[in-house]
């Protein structure tokens, strides 16, 4: 396994010390960078390829050429680590095991971009990791990693840890901004975009941790030794966060190309379907990326194999391809009822939305209502086309994104298994029969 | 009247100072989360409104975010809230059961609190703990693989300090 963000973890016996993470060659990047002009560190993160890790894959390098660099307001660097994207578990993973990495990559970006304040953004339900960053920072602090005059040099920098307190929107990152500012984490209207009127109006960077993790190898070792890993358009390595019914969940680093199959079944990664059982679904990159049954999960429509890569889960488009996302990798076996994972997801989002746009306001409701009649056994073969005609009213429709999100899941589960879904609505009684179905049986009855 | 202690007092002028010049609303979730620790384990009025006053902003300033955020209790809970996720890879593992299982022996549904102001069940959302399903929080613990046969011994840990 190629490990460059994991390189030096133990999960088990976690040495999160500051002198255990210098013998890792730790911090080596901040001396190297400091020696380099900002734009030059700029440059080798743009050839590298790197694309952002929170699940829109926009290319990190080209994001930062975007900072306002004529304005004379201070700016800003903030770390989303408001992980919340369900079946996503990768940056805790990171945070938690090996928290040097990312200040080390905050410290280099923040270098880069001409930055004296960041922050991290970190989702308040994980406050013990909190508590492990804000003693990592100190400790780094103490031996002038960060503060006044780093390495001697004029450079000078400080990290805040910004708790927040239970809001999947706010790792939407206009959202994450109001919310830093101390607001309910509304999305802002764009333009402006944050590399102009950001936290405070300033100009204002926000990447994702793995992202930012990402960084010290790539100024160490150079953009086009980062390029060599992985594909063309999918650079260097990705931590996929693998749940679900497999006999190995947890976080798993990987170079981008890697075939679907082989992370599945490889006993390196997820080990297998639990149990014996058969796989019948796969969500790729978190919830709101589109299922993919088995079939698709594996090979693209064309017969390719399937890989886990920006382009080759997007190959298809939403027909019969998915997204790459933020790599939250859900495994489902043949047990599993389509509608009822469906009606799950819906919920969330509907629990989840900011409530600022009508249509995501009451679009993700009815979804939400929809599904639980269909999945309870009180729906209508009329249903199921409502909810295709809901998502198309969502989508495309909103401030953020957040209504793609909210709709992709339901569009994909009923364009795939529209059966499933017929099945609810002809036989109601059926359905109702059963505490808790699951779709095997009733598949099968 | 809620007042934090002066060790209490000492953090939060710290914690402020951590933000930009005239940008102090930005403690404003920090604080909150130790307001809710140290009055009662929820945001009262009263306890909202001491908040609006030490940053100076309008107590309305203070609502409006309090119930936006769903880790802020805006009416008492026990001393224990178990915070049981439902979301995606916790419902397949089977949330659902352990959520059924501790409303049976608690003898409360979701969202209340027993009588002995002991525990309160909350469902919540994706705890990003997906590999180790079923999670449950308990203050500042996750507590993994909460099947149904692991509830009784939870709540005898909880209830004897054992898992604080």
């Amino acid at each position: 396994m190629t490990s460059l963000l994991l390189a030096g973890v133990n999960p088990l016996q976690s040495d999160r010390s500051l002198a255990y993470y210098l013998t890792l060659g730790g911090y080596e990047s901040v001396k190297k960078a400091l020696t380099m002009s900002p734009d030059a560190v700029i440059d080798e993160v743009k050839q590298s390829g790197l694309r952002g890790r929170g699940g829109a894959g926009f290319p990190t390098g080209t994001k930062w050429g975007f900072l306002d660099r004529q304005s004379d307001k201070p700016r800003y660097l903030v770390c989303n680590a408001d992980e919340s994207e369900p079946g996503t578990f990768k940056d805790r993973y990171l945070m938690e095991h090996i928290p040097h990495r990312l200040i080390e990559g905050m410290i280099v970006s923040a270098y880069a971009l001409g930055v004296h304040t960041a922050f991290i953004y970190i989702r308040g339900e994980l406050m013990w990791i909190k508590h492990q960053l804000d003693q990592a920072i100190a400790e780094a602090t103490q031996a002038g990693w960060l503060g006044d005059r780093i390495l001697g040099t004029d450079y000078h920098l400080r990290i805040v840890v910004h708790p927040g307190a239970g809001a999947y929107i706010c790792g939407e990152e206009s959202a994450l901004l109001e919310s830093l500012e101390g607001k309910r984490g509304n999305p802002r209207q764009k333009p402006p975009f944050p590399a102009v009127s950001g936290l405070y109006g300033c100009p204002t960077v926000i990447n994702n941790v793995e992202s930012l993790a990402s960084v010290p190898w790539i100024v160490l070792n150079g953009g086009a030794a980062y390029r060599q890993l992985g594909t063309e358009q999918s650079a260097g390595t990705k931590l996929v966060s693998a749940s679900g019914h497999i006999n190995r969940p947890g976080v798993y680093e990987i170079e981008m190309g890697l075939p679907v199959e082989e992370f599945i079944y490889s006993d390196q990664y997820c080990g297998g379907i639990r149990a014996g059982r058969s796989l019948k679904a796969v969500v790729p990159g978190g919830s709101s990326v589109p299922v993919l049954p088995a079939h698709l999960a594996l090979k693209t429509a064309s017969g390719d194999v399937r890989r886990l890569s920006y382009e080759s889960l997007a190959d298809g488009g939403f027909v019969s391809g998915s997204m790459l996302g933020s790599g939250g990798f859900i495994v489902m076996d043949d047990t599993t009822c389509m509608v009822r994972n469906t009606w799950n997801f819906a919920r969330f989002y509907h629990h989840e939305s900011c409530g600022q746009c009508s249509p995501c306001r009451e679009g993700t409701g009815w979804l939400e209502q929809v599904l639980h009649r269909l999945e309870h056994g009180h729906g209508t073969p009329h249903d199921v086309d409502l909810l295709v005609d809901i998502t198309k009213k969502i989508e495309g429709n909103t401030i953020c994104t957040f209504g793609d999100a909210a709709s992709w899941p339901v569009a994909s589960a009923v364009r795939h298994f529209r059966g499933e879904f017929e099945y609810h609505a002809y036989h109601p009684d059926r359905v109702r029969d059963r505490r808790h179905p699951i779709g095997l049986e009733r598949m099968a009855s | 009247m809620p007042e934090f202690s002066p060790d209490r007092m000492t953090e939060v002028t710290q914690l402020i100072a951590r933000y930009p010049d005239g940008r102090q609303k930005s403690a404003l979730l920090p604080i909150l989360h130790m307001a809710q620790q140290d009055f009662d384990g929820y945001l009262s009025t009263e306890t909202m409104n001491y908040v609006a006053s030490l940053l100076g902003i309008e107590p309305v300033e203070v609502y409006e975010v309090a119930t936006f955020y769903t880790m802020f209790h805006l009416t008492p809970v026990g001393t224990y809230v178990l915070e049981i996720c439902r979301t995606g890879p916790c419902a397949l593992a089977g949330a659902d059961d352990t959520l059924e299982r501790l409303e049976t022996i608690l003898g409360i549904k979701e969202g209340e609190t027993t009588p002995d102001g002991l525990f309160t069940i909350k469902t919540v959302e994706c705890l990003a703990s997906c590999a180790s399903a079923p999670v449950v929080q308990v203050g500042e613990r996750y507590i993994n693989h909460v099947t149904p046969d692991c509830v009784p011994a939870l709540l005898d840990d909880l209830q004897s300090g054992r898992v604080r």
